[in-house]
């Protein structure tokens, strides 16, 4: 999770020209760092591209939209890196 | 080509999206009011015109690889180079190739070529999103047959 944190934080810093430090894994990548979605389509297909992964994000603003599940467990950077080492990890199995 | 209706590719050449790759070609028309403003004695197609043409070509790419399911809507040009003028009646090739098919987001990379040489290239991004209505499906599916979109391409697999 701590080498994904850095990976994430270090795209985030540079696509959406943030200060890294400002960058913790409490930040809410929306409400705290006030990415935009066209930012965060940058982001998303950095992370994709680095991860070898395709994040679910119509799936993710499906449910957050739907009110199945807070914006926090996809948009605050702990947890989207939490989510990011579930498919790595189910893409390796 | 039609310009004053967007239509900036004529022709399929090849088409695999498993491959993620297309080719396609358009013949830049002699005359269109477009050349009149752009420009008054050198008229030359407008360089947000050739990037269209690009984000056209993989456009098709990616419908085809979605086999139409959803629509790709421009969301981003990144590191678009113009190198050189096309002018009336200029014949243009385009290719594009998929270099990631997001949720809900794609990428390509395309370029124009003319008589061997390349004039255009960028990295185009889209949003990917359900058709809005039947209407543009329906045209979309009508353009597709009239530029030589395969069949086995227009529904799911």
């Amino acid at each position: 999770m701590s080498s994904t944190f850095e990976t994430v934080a270090g795209i985030i810093a540079d696509t959406c020209d943030i200060e890294r430090d400002k960058i913790t894994a409490e930040s809410h990548a929306i409400n705290d760092l006030g990415i935009d979605s066209l930012d965060f389509l940058d982001v998303a297909f950095a992370i994709d591209k680095a991860f070898g992964i395709k994040m679910p994000l119509e799936q993710w603003t499906q449910e957050v939209n739907d009110s199945k599940v807070s914006s926090d467990e996809y948009f605050v950077l702990g947890n989207l890196c939490a989510n990011i080492d579930k498919l790595v990890a189910a893409k390796s199995a | 080509m039609r310009l004053e209706y967007f239509q900036m590719v004529d022709r399929i050449l090849a088409l695999d999206p498993a491959a993620r790759t297309i080719r396609m070609e358009g013949l830049v028309p002699e005359q269109s009011p477009i050349f009149e403003g752009h420009f008054p004695g050198h008229p030359i197609l407008p360089g947000v015109l050739m990037i269209e043409t690009i984000a056209q070509t993989g456009g098709w790419l990616v419908l085809a690889t979605l086999r139409f399911a959803a629509m790709p809507f421009l969301l981003q040009v990144k590191e678009a180079k113009m190198r050189s003028f096309v002018v009336p009646g200029q014949h243009l090739e385009t290719e594009a190739r998929l270099i990631h098919d997001g949720s809900g987001y794609a990428v390509i990379e395309g370029s124009i070529s003319s008589a061997g040489k390349k004039v255009a290239d960028a990295e185009i991004r889209y949003r990917v999103v359900p058709f809005p209505n039947e209407t543009l499906r329906a045209q979309m599916l009508e353009t597709a047959r009239r530029i030589g979109v395969p069949e086995e391409y227009f529904h799911a697999a």
